[in-house]
Order: structure tokens, then C-alpha cells, then sequence
């Protein structure tokens, strides 16, 4: 699991890659919450691009950083999000609570 | 139904065993040709049960997780992972989506995700004694991919 961020105009943008299962789980929350406590981001984007697996454990990751998100008054959204991560999301009905956006977006 | 292969392994409960146990039934899995979807199923389901294991199982301690791929001339996988930890004092409030009592580090749906990616999904489990986990998934033949 390798994780990366940026920040700019009010929008943190968290980048995942490699795998994330409950043994990636703590560090990628730990880093995610350092993030958003350091900028405070009006807007947090999960990137999972280059994720390219992710379990039931990357379900609670996302309800976490939600919840963060929320607590300093921010949304947040999941993009960018390949074939078994998506099913693993659609799964568990994430989408109810965190927008999920499937395809690569080109610029 | 015959078996056409059979592959047992064992590890210590230790959290970077999960890669390695959905990456080794993987590797057996493949033997039955299946799509990259199919084999992304099994590999999530498997590291949902061995995952169970290491967070409720042995909580405390580093214990020892049995992995079994059996192989069946119907194109089909059968995978055991079982361990002799705490065991689950009720697995029909287990399998319940949302239901966990690992706090907010888990979704609640580790079992859900098993029953909803493999075709079958059996829970065994006494406790003190540990748990049994079978799930099995049937591989669309190459033929009917094209």
C-alpha cells in the first residue's frame, strides 16, 4: 500500500495505491486523518486509481474519512475506482452515503 | 463430482498473511481458467474469512489458519479456511450486514461480501473450539467467455 496526497484550492486529494486489506487499513486511516487535519479540506477525494484490490476493510476507511470529513465541515467522494474495488463498494452500499464516481475522469 | 486437485497451507495469524493467502488460492484457482472478475471474487472473499480470523479468532494471540482449495472436474472451487480460535458465539448475528463487534476499524460486512461473491457460503463454529468457514464458486467454462 503506497499513499500519496495533494492539496490545492480547498481540495485534498488522497491517492491509494497497491492493496488495501485490513493489514494496510490503520496506516491508510492514520494518513488520511493527518491530512485532513493539516488542511482541513472543504472537499476530500478519495483517488483509487491505481488501487488494484481492496476488501470489506476498505469499507471502513472510507465510512472513517467520511466521518472526519464531516466533523470539520467538509464532503468528501470516492473516484477513479477499478472493477473489484467497485464491487466491493457496490456490495456494501456504500454509495448511500459516499458518492462513488467509477470511471477514470480525463482532463 | 471428482477432485481434481487439492491444496492445503497453513500460516500464523499475522495481518500480512491476508495478501498471501488470497494471492496463494488464487494461484490454484487459476488452474480452472476462470475470468479476471471470478478470480477477483474469490480472492476478496478469502481475504474476508482470513481477515475474520485474525481480528476475531485470535484477538489477542498470533494462532494458527488452515487454507484449503479443492478443485472439481464441474469447473467448480471449494475453499475451507479455518482456524481454532475463540469461535463465534452467534453466527446468524455474524453474518447480519453492518454487525461487527470489532468497533468502527470494521464495516460489519465481511460475511456479506462472502455470500454475495461466492455461489455458497457454510459456517461451522463452537466456541473456544474455533471456526469453519466453506465457501464454494462455480467457474464458467471458456467456451460459453468468448
Amino acid at each position: 500500500m503506497t499513499l500519496g496526497a495533494s492539496y490545492e484550492g480547498g481540495i485534498l486529494r488522497v491517492f491509494l495505491s497497491g492493496e488495501l486489506d485490513h493489514h494496510a487499513a490503520k496506516k491508510t486511516v492514520d494518513f488520511i486523518e493527518k491530512k485532513i487535519d493539516a488542511h482541513l479540506p472543504r472537499e476530500m477525494v478519495l483517488d483509487m486509481k491505481d488501487l488494484s484490490f481492496m476488501d470489506s476493510s476498505g469499507i471502513a476507511v472510507i465510512l472513517k474519512s467520511y466521518r472526519r470529513m464531516k466533523e470539520v465541515g467538509g464532503v468528501m467522494q470516492v473516484e477513479n475506482v477499478n472493477k473489484q474495488p467497485l464491487r466491493v463498494l457496490l456490495a456494501s452500499n456504500v454509495e448511500r452515503v459516499v458518492k462513488i464516481i467509477a470511471e477514470t475522469k480525463e482532463a | 463430482m471428482t477432485e481434481i486437485n487439492n491444496v492445503r497451507i497453513e500460516f500464523l495469524s499475522r495481518s500480512s498473511n491476508e495478501s498471501f493467502a488470497r494471492t496463494a488460492v488464487a494461484c490454484i484457482a487459476a488452474q480452472l481458467d476462470p475470468t479476471l472478475e471470478e478470480l477477483g471474487d474469490i480472492k476478496t472473499a478469502v481475504s474476508e474469512a482470513v481477515t475474520n480470523c485474525i481480528v476475531h479468532a485470535y484477538p489477542e494471540s498470533l494462532g494458527k489458519i488452515m487454507v484449503r482449495a479443492r478443485l472439481f472436474d464441474d469447473n467448480s472451487i471449494e475453499v475451507t479456511v479455518r482456524d481454532w480460535g475463540c469461535g463465534i458465539p452467534d453466527i446468524d448475528k455474524a453474518r447480519t450486514p453492518m454487525y461487527s463487534t470489532g468497533g468502527d476499524d470494521r464495516s460489519g460486512m465481511g460475511f456479506t461480501i462472502m455470500e454475495s461473491f461466492m455461489d455458497k457460503l457454510q459456517v461451522r463454529s463452537k466456541e473456544g473450539r474455533g471456526t469453519t468457514v466453506i465457501m464454494r464458486r462455480k467457474i464458467s467454462p471458456r467456451v460459453s467467455k468468448k
